[in-house]
């Protein structure tokens, strides 16, 4: 199983490697990983039936961090559209973006994505859940990203990453607050103390957190505004990501904690809300969209709504309906959407306004998209009516508000049928336009795939026991929805079939009387001042403003004023511990009385040495006093037996002195320049500076020191380390790590520096 | 700098300090010293000759400019620390020879770490005086 999904990201490193191959005729290979993946999970299936596979190895045990991964019903769900849908988009992606400059990179990154979001449902560790979940948020940005020389695809790729990266870092505090409070990171661990779980008191904290992550990833209102946006991509990359991975991840998510953490009223009320308003509100939104990806975009955060509010009714019925509805939704959409992207790609207009009747050309892709549109609607002998069936079945047989939760869902579905119907149908139907006549069908790379899946849709329609004991079962049951009963096309004459047929005749009634236009849009544009992606652009753009004048404020490019701040904000750090209880304790006798006569000339040293400082009008003199100082500060380490020290202090105090005198090398020889407003106000800064940290340090004196943590490195540096010099016993070997670090920081600075001072030099002599 | 006595003291100097320097890093285990501070004195010593000499004849003295030190120092402190790993122990693990060398004591991979510091050190300090001081002086 790690083979499995490791073989991605190796697959990746393969494909940049190979760059020139990839490129030319040999794209179309690059199907034969997802397709032997998905040849891998199918030969999975029968062992699935029969219980969960796992698999684990060791990470950092010492954390409970480990590689676990787990196959069950829901994730061999997940890994078969991901890896199916997967090789379509491979075959049909190397002939849509044939001969394009970067297409060996965009294998890399749709790979990278592919391996991602299989690690994510695979895994069983929450830790290496979110390891993987960021690794979609990143992957899905360079996809969208990727035709970078376009500012839009630039800001639309931020702004998913934004969104969906911002909600992974909540859902990681959540998944720290879940290890926390359940003791492991192991998902199938947790299951056990899912009882305690709800029962303790940071339920409510965890599922906002938990939320916070799947409502982002899956596009939930308010957050959806990021998916339209992500529709910048190339048409594939949207078919994948919309369709069967990225943003059902947060479904998935949901799912996958259904067990563990539903249940519970703040879960099911919550999902049912967010659900609710998302499918009701995105669904308005489809129909009014001129833009066939822009309608696709929408119709698809209604479906994700319509599966975190099926999540949210939670009753086994209900599951059964999410396990379906995943399937049913994955194999439209996704050929909704490379059927737009044939369009696009030979008619070069994705606007519903202007197709029409292009099934005279091309008819294979007029197949394609009926079938997905019928399905979307939910027509009887399509998977979709199955699905329909089902979430109609859950909302009526909730138990409480189950007719205004159906009222809902039937609301929805009329619309997401109209939307369906628009994208694959109005395209197609009527008379051919003079300007499409010289459209003609493309390779059958490009058809295949849409037909492959608008055909499975039919299939699984008539013949709905082919999914029955292979996935729909094993998925509800991971849910914990117990055994569902087998999915049958005819229920008898019933409520349900009622709906189905409102919701058809309603749906049709609105196609045939409304034809889509761009006045509609223009409408809704009005409402842009007040929408949530407005606000949280307007937002950022505040903050940014925010950050360029407080840095403007502090980061003057004076380096005295620099100074300034740092001593004025520690003092007052200082200053406020002062006040707020340090009793400051005094004593003549024990803190005088072992003064040494050493300590006496040092510290008269000390201050003729000050003296010179401040009183010189040289620079020179100046450091060279200063420097005086530190020597001093060195003899004492030596007289209270700290050789080490002392010794690197010598030599980093004399290699200062060096630096000074460089610098100051070129500056005027003489100090006074400032004016006597200057010097005042210096020395006052310096001088509470001074009084504040000797304060302290008596104040140290007095607290009574802790010596077990240097009682331990004596004790073992011998031992365990065979060092006698605990100083550097504790740097090579009981903190070697942190100095390896520590080295690593200097060199970075010691590059700053370099580069910093050259590119001046290079600079100037360019001049 | 023109004085001839600070030049010839240098030129006798350099060899000694750059001994000195090796001797507090190979003691640092037993002893004070280590590599940090035997990589400052090293430094110190190439500082001076370069005071005395112009930097254009320590740089010649060098042969390689002193940030090639940093990668030989950083990678001889991350072989220390890795070589545990090929013998199955968890990384920097200290791995020691059992028998003591005269003067030096027991050698080991803390002390190969202290060697990679002393290196990196000697690179850094080198690499920041020389360009600061080539821009001034």
């Amino acid at each position: 199983m790690i083979s499995a999904v490791l073989s991605g990201f190796v697959f990746a490193l393969i494909v940049l490697l190979a760059g020139k191959y990839v490129k030319g005729k040999m794209a179309v290979l690059t199907t034969l990983l997802p397709l032997g993946l998905f040849v891998y999970f199918i030969s999975m299936l029968p062992a699935i039936a029969i219980g969960p596979l796992s698999f684990s190895s060791s990470w950092i045990p010492s954390m409970g961090i480990n590689l676990d991964f787990k196959l069950d019903g829901l994730s061999m769900l997940f890994s078969l559209l991901i890896t199916g849908i997967g090789t379509l988009v491979f075959t049909y992606a190397s002939y849509y973006l044939k001969g394009h400059p970067y297409l060996d990179r965009f294998y890399c990154y749709l790979s990278l994505f592919m391996a991602s979001m299989l690690g994510l449902v695979l895994a069983d560790n929450v830790m290496l859940l979110f390891v993987f979940w960021e690794l979609t948020s990143i992957t899905s940005f360079f996809l969208i990203g990727f035709n970078n020389d376009d500012p839009v695809s630039r800001r639309n790729s931020l702004m998913a990453l934004a969104v969906t990266g911002g909600g992974g870092f909540l859902l990681m505090t959540g998944f720290v607050l879940l290890g926390a409070m359940s003791g492991t990171y192991s998902i199938a661990a947790m299951l056990s103390s899912a009882e305690a779980l709800k029962a303790h008191p940071w339920y409510g904290l965890l599922l906002f957190f938990v939320f916070a992550g799947a409502f982002t990833k899956s596009a939930q209102f308010p957050f959806h505004f990021w998916l339209p946006g992500a529709m910048k991509a190339p048409t594939p990359v949207s078919a994948y990501l919309h369709s069967a991975t990225m943003v059902k991840a947060g479904v998935y998510l949901l799912a996958r904690f259904t067990p563990v953490l539903g249940g519970h009223t703040y879960w099911n009320t919550t999902l049912l809300i967010v659900g609710g308003i998302t499918m009701l509100y995105s669904a308005w939104h489809a129909i009014q969209r001129t833009d066939l990806k822009g309608i696709l975009a929408y119709s698809t955060i209604a479906a994700l709504g319509t599966l975190v509010f099926l999540l949210g009714a939670g009753t086994p019925a209900a599951m059964t309906a999410v396990a379906v509805f995943i399937l049913v939704h994955a194999l439209y959409k996704a050929a909704l959407f490379l059927v737009a992207g044939i369009l696009d790609h030979e008619t070069g207009t994705r606007d519903v306004t202007v197709l029409r009747g292009l099934r005279k050309v091309m008819l294979p892709v007029a197949i394609a998209g009926l079938l997905a549109a019928l399905s979307s609607a939910g027509v009887p002998l399509t998977f979709g009516f199955i699905g329909k069936d089902l979430i109609y079945e859950a909302t009526l047989h909730t138990p409480a508000y189950g007719y205004i939760l159906t009222g809902i869902a039937v609301l929805t579905n009329i619309l997401v049928l109209y939307a369906g119907f628009q994208a694959g149908i109005r395209p197609f139907a009527g008379a051919l336009p003079d300007g499409f006549k010289g459209v003609h069908l493309p390779e059958w790379r490009l058809w295949i795939p849409p037909l492959l899946l608008a055909a499975l849709g039919l299939v699984y329609g008539i013949l709905p026991m082919l999914t029955d004991a292979s996935l729909v079962q094993p998925v509800v049951l991971s849910l914990g929805g117990g055994t569902p009963p087998p999915l049958k096309i005819w229920h008898g004459f019933n409520l349900v079939l009622l709906l189905s047929g409102v919701t058809l005749a309603g749906g049709c009634l609105l196609y045939f009387f409304r034809q889509p236009a761009g006045r509609f849009e223009l409408a809704l544009q009005r409402f842009d001042a007040m929408s949530p992606e407005t606000l949280v652009v307007k937002s950022a753009r505040g903050f940014a403003a925010f950050s360029g004048w407080y840095t403007n404020k502090l980061h003057n490019g004076n380096l005295r004023s620099y100074v300034h701040i740092i001593i004025i904000f520690v003092s007052g750090l200082l200053v406020y511990k002062l006040i707020t209880g340090v009793h400051l304790y005094f004593d003549m006798r024990t803190n005088v009385a072992r003064l040494t006569v050493y300590d006496i000339t040092v510290f008269g040293i000390i201050l003729v040495a000050i003296w010179k400082t401040v009183s010189t009008s040289s620079r020179i003199t100046a450091v060279a006093s200063m420097s005086v100082v530190g020597y001093c500060i060195c003899i004492l380490f030596v007289i209270y037996s700290a050789p080490d020290l002392a010794m690197t202090q010598f030599t980093i105090d004399t290699l200062t002195v060096v630096l000074f005198v460089l610098v100051l090398f070129r500056l005027p020889r003489f100090l006074r320049i400032n004016d006597r407003k200057v010097i005042v106000r210096d020395s006052i800064i310096a001088g509470i500076f001074g009084i504040l940290i000797s304060i302290i340090a008596l104040e140290v004196m007095n607290e009574p020191t802790n010596k077990e943590t240097s009682r331990f490195y004596a004790e073992n540096a011998y031992l365990a380390a065979k060092g006698k010099n605990v100083v550097n016993v504790m740097l090579v070997d009981f903190r070697g790590f942190d100095t390896l670090v520590e080295i690593t920081v200097l060199i970075i600075a010691a590059l700053g520096v370099y580069s910093l001072l050259k590119l001046r030099i290079s600079s100037s002599e360019k001049e | 700098m023109k004085s001839v006595i600070l030049r010839t003291a240098s030129n006798y100097l350099l060899p000694l300090l750059l001994l000195f320097s090796v001797f507090i890093l190979l003691r640092g285990h037993y002893n004070p010293g280590g590599g940090f501070v035997g990589g400052l004195i090293a430094s110190i010593a190439f500082v001076l000759h370069a005071f005395a000499n112009t930097l254009g004849n320590t740089r010649r003295l060098l042969r390689y400019p002193p940030g090639a030190l940093i990668p030989v120092g950083l990678g001889i402190a991350l072989l220390s620390g890795l070589a545990p790993v090929f013998v199955g122990k968890p990384f920097m693990t200290a791995l020691w020879f059992s028998t003591p060398v005269p003067i030096i004591g027991l050698i080991g991979s803390p002390l190969f770490f202290d060697i990679g510091v002393y290196f990196v050190v000697i690179g850094i300090t080198l690499t920041i005086l020389f360009t600061i001081s080539e821009n001034i002086l």
